[in-house]
């Protein structure tokens, strides 16, 4: 059962097209990932969808409510945990949870009881009466999802929910999501991580420039690079200059020339390596490894949008 | 009762988190006191204290109110806590009162500070406090809501204040309570009449000192519009600028 219908959704900003009239729809129980990198308009999607933006178009079916004309009966089952720790610092854990679900009208009984489970879920009991301000960025993150859960939505929007963290606390919070997955959620995340997306999602749709490129589990991701064959070269020098006269000469062969003297031939059918290797010998140069790489959603990433990972790692960082 | 739990929670929780905290309350403290003392210092022989205090507590609720407002919603706005109210289930309309009563309640208290104070120096029996109190609480509504729709203006807390005192201080001056308006230059006086505080002032002119422009009715009346045309401003504004 779909539970998220969205159908051709725009939003413009003046003159500049965030999202150029995106479809997809999500199914009951399934965790569906947004990634592309910055500006590619995820965000922007996520804030329609939560009633922050106003779409410019198109429509937005949640649960069976119209989530453009009843946001605020849409608002009351789903929980958004934003991309940034946007709780009171002055407030404790605690008094942050039950804040948090006092503004969906849950009696002070019931919002304690809520507030000091979740605490116990996320490992936060001994910090609950701390102030938040005082929480490491690990334990804000986790508080900040425990908010997102605090009335039980049915649907949880996690905007980049493991930028900036540690590595134990992004494999506690992927765990988290996990379970939650396994509690009956549905869940629509975004994320730089690709590996976060492949090792989480059920269906991924990459978005550049505000349009879905392409979307699909990760076994259908990944047909579209099954049938290469990739080969790892390690030399003693760069090839940067004889890439040319290389696919020249194996027309067959796409060379994509890597980091440190390495490069990687790729070509839909296996390919002999000694003509090529004779070539690069004839040039003088070495080949000390030649490996077979086999592809990743990385590479269908690339491979569908262009983008090179390492521009989204420089993102992550500047994140 | 759901909405009524979301509308209490907030209003206790900004009374917590900033109404009571230590610096405000001096400066709810301190502020009017600062000005009452400053004005009995100068005072010549034929001013009463009592003449003053229409002044200083129009004052004291204008700043005190639009202040404390401006400035908590900016920077809810920019730590993106303020997000957590727009994404409740509540509407705006009752978002914008949770959020302004707890300004409108700090104006009160700020307003009656130097009452307490000149309640010990002179005799204030002839006080109408019905008078008073409706337009104290005029005026704490109408500063609330202008205090709103600067927040909604701007993006930093720095600006807020900056754009507070802009229409605070020609606001002090040509409401009527320094300067009566019937001595304004004739180029000011309809500046004068738009102005809600002209009209609160009034009020409490006739309550404290038995001197006033308008008829009490007029008076309430055009607070009351004033306070309908803001609150429609600021939810307006905020759908416009904040739900983008």
């Amino acid at each position: 059962m779909e539970i998220v219908k969205i159908a051709n959704l725009k939003k413009a900003y003046g003159d500049l097209q965030a999202v150029k009239g995106i479809s997809f729809s999500i199914k009951q129980g399934e965790i569906f990932g947004l990634l592309g990198p910055n500006g590619a308009g995820k965000t922007s999607t996520i804030n329609m969808l939560i009633g922050l933006s106003r779409p410019s178009g198109g429509s937005i079916v949640i649960d069976g409510m119209d989530a453009i004309k009843e946001i605020k009966m849409t608002q009351r089952i789903i929980g958004v945990i934003p991309d940034e720790n946007n709780l009171y610092g002055e407030m404790s854990g605690f008094d942050n949870l039950c804040f948090c679900a006092s503004l969906y009208g849950i009696g002070k009984k019931e919002r304690e009881k809520r507030a000091m489970e979740l605490l116990k879920q996320f490992g936060l009991t001994d910090a609950a009466n701390r102030p938040f301000r005082t929480y490491s960025k690990g334990m804000k993150r986790k508080l900040t999802i425990a908010a997102g859960l605090i009335h039980d939505p049915k649907i949880l929007f996690l905007d980049e929910p493991t930028t900036g963290i540690d590595v134990e606390s992004t494999r506690q919070i992927r765990n988290l999501i996990l379970s939650l997955k396994e509690q009956g959620r549905t869940i629509l995340m975004t994320t730089h991580y690709i590996e976060e997306a492949e090792r989480i999602c059920d269906r991924i749709a990459f978005i550049v420039k505000g349009e879905i490129v392409r979307m699909g589990t990760v076994t259908e991701l990944m047909e579209s690079v099954e049938h290469e064959y990739r080969i790892k070269l390690q030399l003693d020098s760069s090839i940067i200059e004889l890439k040319e006269e290389l696919e020249n000469n194996f027309p067959s062969c796409k060379i994509e020339v890597l980091e440190q003297n390495s490069c990687l031939l790729i070509s839909e059918e296996r390919m002999p390596l000694s003509p090529i290797l004779q070539l690069l010998d004839g040039k003088g140069i070495s080949v000390y490894e030649a490996k077979e790489i086999k592809p990743s959603l990385e590479d269908v990433f690339v491979k569908i949008t262009g983008i090179h990972v390492s521009n989204l790692e420089k993102e992550k960082v500047m994140k | 009762m759901e909405t009524f739990i979301a509308f209490w929670n907030i209003l206790m929780k900004d009374i917590k988190n900033y109404y009571l905290k230590p610096p405000n309350i001096s400066w709810g403290i301190i502020f009017p006191l600062s000005w009452t003392l400053m004005q009995i210092i100068r005072l010549s022989g034929d001013i009463q204290i009592v003449e003053l205090l229409p002044g200083l507590m129009a004052m004291s609720i204008l700043f005190g109110t639009t202040s404390m407002l401006a400035v908590t919603i900016t920077f809810e706005k920019r730590s993106k806590s303020f997000d957590r109210l727009l994404l409740a289930p509540i509407s705006i309309s009752i978002l914008v009162l949770a959020k302004i009563l707890g300004a409108i309640l700090f104006g009160i208290v700020n307003a009656f500070v130097p009452v307490i104070f000149a309640a010990f120096l002179v005799d204030l029996s002839g006080v109408n406090w019905s008078i008073t109190i409706i337009g104290v609480v005029l005026i704490a509504i109408t500063s609330a809501l202008l205090g709103l729709l600067v927040a909604v203006s701007v993006r930093e807390v720095f600006e807020a204040q900056t754009l507070s005192n802009f229409f605070r201080f020609p606001m002090l001056f040509l409401c009527g309570l320094f300067i009566p308006i019937d001595k304004l230059p004739a180029i000011l006086k309809p500046i004068s009449f738009c102005l809600p505080l002209t009209y609160g002032a009034d009020m409490l002119n006739r309550a404290i000192i038995h001197r006033s422009s308008f008829n009490i009715l007029l008076s309430c009346a055009v607070m009351l519009l004033f306070i309908i045309v803001f609150f429609y401003l600021c939810k307006r504004n905020i759908e416009k600028k904040w739900i983008l």
